[in-house]
């Protein structure tokens, strides 16, 4: 295929931290040990351990973690051979405490994330990370509340204070191919580091929205082994990477050892199949942060409002990723604006 | 009437708008802004109301210590390490609203008069999320005893100035120490989140608790009791709605609505700060005129 970029395509798989939305934070030892051997032996590139808010939360806000994520990341670190265990940071949540901790647990990469016009509150963490000899990339999330050349500035911040790469992030799974290959070609045009893409099923965009990357060269992807993220899930990984040997490029991960470990390691952890249905489908319709799904449902039955109604308003009031409480806020706003009704 | 003078450090949004605060009190008189940027937009206004004002920072005070006997300092944590020490040895009274801590925590709802009857010269206003949110976590702990209180203050990306955004971790990490100091929780938890939606949000805060005691209709009054307390100074400050109750967890949602003074009305975050302030400062003046004194020369 053609891309603009001669960098190899690294692959970060974030079922470990993206998926711990889909299982409410409940991630096993076991489990994680299990998925990142699996994936490991395939070949991928980076896993991503964390929380699904990252470092630090495990919160009321976006419920607890079963296990101390630092045991998970511990637990992935020794499960991996080849890979380098990842993790997400995104500051006004954990702190670098957290991050130091990590990274005395082995993580070698970190994700600092932020609001994709918020980038400077990142300068503190990327830096230090610098220091503490990590790799680390910039997240701009909810990349497509922002035009073009606000990411752009944004993504050049973050390419100031030391990061190695940028990922335009589609926390929401809103965008269009078109809206993907026009933000990646302004990024790889304004940057001098790495560009890469992180998508969200909602629309069942993911993988032609990562083949867009790619061409326009994007080279630091993310995917989810059989969706496991959250809303309806990210690229699944190994569709992924079967679509891109068809296209002949291929990045050094086994196939068919990522459909098994697929199909026998993370099947079984699946509450239920990763489709996309009425909830998720309006994640991205809506432009609505993937990991309010959940709590929006859960919110729904608790003042028996439809998850839709509760995520179209939140989307209305252009709440950024991290706002779950303005969820039940909604949810009971709504329920007593219909007792008022009736 | 009888006033105390008082001298803000800082020229900045924060040191601004404090001024416009201490024009209500009843017991100060703005003795001076002082700042280091001479064209700074605070030291126009300031000259503008016929307020004496200088650029040459924290000497100005060294220069004429009789200028003022309480100084607000709005700069930064750095700064504020450094003045703390000149303050305390001029035997000033220093009310500190930058996040440096040398003094001890205070919210004006919850223990300022039990530090003014203690001696010290120095007080921390913690984190704009603090002031909104640990009187309303005392309050619930006064009555139901809090083992874990977790809040998220999300304010609108317009309000959250460079030293905020320099320094994240601050923010968190020192709400989290005023919920245990101050409120009560035996463990604690803040969360900030910016949001850059136009027209600008007003600022919010979530507050979850979970209690040892559960009681609903105590905790209700408890924080209603609060409430009155807190809109003396900061009268957008509100309740968006009833108190939910699960089992043993308290979730409480609550608006901050600014005076408009130097900042429109949606920073409400910068506004509790700065109301806040002048709030102490008005309680030590009293202190002071009342003959029973602070005793600067401690700490």
């Amino acid at each position: 295929m053609q891309r603009n970029s001669d960098q190899p395509i690294r692959i970060t798989d974030v079922c470990l931290r993206d998926g711990s939305h889909v299982v409410a934070h409940q991630y096993t030892v076991e489990q994680v040990q299990a998925v990142a051997c699996a994936l490991d032996a395939a070949g991928v590139h980076y896993i991503e351990v964390s929380h699904g808010d990252g470092l630090g939360g495990s919160t009321i806000q976006y419920g607890r973690s079963l296990v101390n994520e630092m045991e998970l990341i511990e637990a992935a670190v020794a499960s991996c051979q080849q890979a380098k265990v990842a993790v997400l940071l995104i500051p006004g949540i954990g702190t670098v405490r957290e991050l130091k901790q990590a990274h005395d647990l082995g993580a070698g990469l970190v994700r600092v994330a932020t609001h994709v016009t918020e980038a400077d509150v990142s300068a503190q963490h990327i830096q230090i990370a610098r220091e503490l000899g990590m790799e680390v990339c910039g997240f701009l999330m909810m990349g497509h509340t922002a035009p073009v050349e606000k990411l752009v500035e944004q993504a050049r911040l973050m390419q100031s204070f030391g990061a190695e790469a940028v990922y335009l992030t589609d926390s929401a799974g809103a965008l269009l191919p078109h809206e993907v290959r026009e933000r990646i070609h302004a990024m790889r045009q304004a940057l001098d580091i790495e560009v890469g893409f992180h998508a969200h099923n909602n629309l069942s965009l993911a993988v032609a929205n990562t083949i867009v990357a790619i061409e326009e060269g994007a080279t630091r992807i993310d995917g989810s082994i059989r969706c496991l993220g959250a809303g309806a899930g990210n690229t699944q990984t190994e569709v992924l990477l079967a679509v891109l040997e068809r296209l002949g490029l291929h990045v050094g991960i086994d196939l068919y050892k990522m459909m098994d470990a697929a199909e026998e390691i993370v099947g079984p952890i699946l509450p239920v199949p990763q489709e996309i249905r009425k909830g998720s489908l309006v994640l991205g319709y809506a432009g609505v942060y993937s990991s309010f799904l959940l709590h929006a449902e859960r919110a729904g039955k608790r003042f028996g409002i439809d998850p839709r109604d509760i995520l179209m308003e939140v989307g209305r009031r252009k709440a950024v990723g991290g706002q779950e409480d303005i969820i039940i806020d909604v949810a009971a706003e709504l329920a007593q604006l219909r007792k008022v009704r009736i | 009437m009888n006033k105390i003078k008082a001298a803000i450090i800082g020229s900045g949004n924060i040191g601004t708008d404090l001024m416009y605060k201490l024009e209500r009190c009843e017991h100060i008189e703005v003795a001076a802004l002082i700042g280091i940027d001479p064209e700074s937009d605070g030291l126009k206004r300031a000259r503008d109301r016929g307020y004496p004002v200088f650029s040459n920072g924290i000497q100005a005070l060294i220069d004429q210590p009789e200028l003022a006997e309480i100084v607000f300092d709005a700069t930064s944590a750095k700064s504020h390490v450094r003045h703390a020490k000149v303050l305390s040895e001029m035997g000033k009274f220093a009310i500190d609203l930058t996040p440096a801590a040398r003094g001890p925590f205070v919210s004006p709802a919850v223990n300022l008069d039990e530090l003014l009857d203690q001696e010290t010269s120095n007080l921390n206003l913690i984190t704009c999320g603090g002031q909104a949110t640990i009187p309303i976590v005392y309050a619930i702990n006064r009555v139901a005893d809090v083992s874990y209180a977790e809040i998220v203050a999300t304010i609108s990306s317009k309000s959250a100035g460079p030293g905020t955004r320099a320094n994240i971790d601050e923010f968190t990490v020192t709400t989290k120490r005023g919920l245990k100091l101050i409120g009560g929780a035996d463990e604690g938890k803040a969360l900030i989140i910016l949001n850059p939606a136009e027209p600008p949000i007003m600022m919010r805060d979530t507050i979850y608790c979970e209690v040892k005691q559960m009681d609903e209709a105590a905790i209700t009054q408890s924080i209603h009791a609060m409430l009155e307390q807190i809109r003396a100074y900061v009268p957008g400050y509100r309740l968006k709605q009833e108190p939910l109750f699960e089992a043993n967890r308290v979730t409480v949602f609550i608006e901050v609505e600014g005076a408009g003074d130097y900042f429109p009305p949606y920073a409400g975050n910068l506004d509790i700060m700065t109301a806040a302030a002048a709030r102490v400062g008005e309680r030590i003046a009293c202190h002071l005129l009342d003959g029973r004194g602070v005793n600067l020369a401690a700490q």
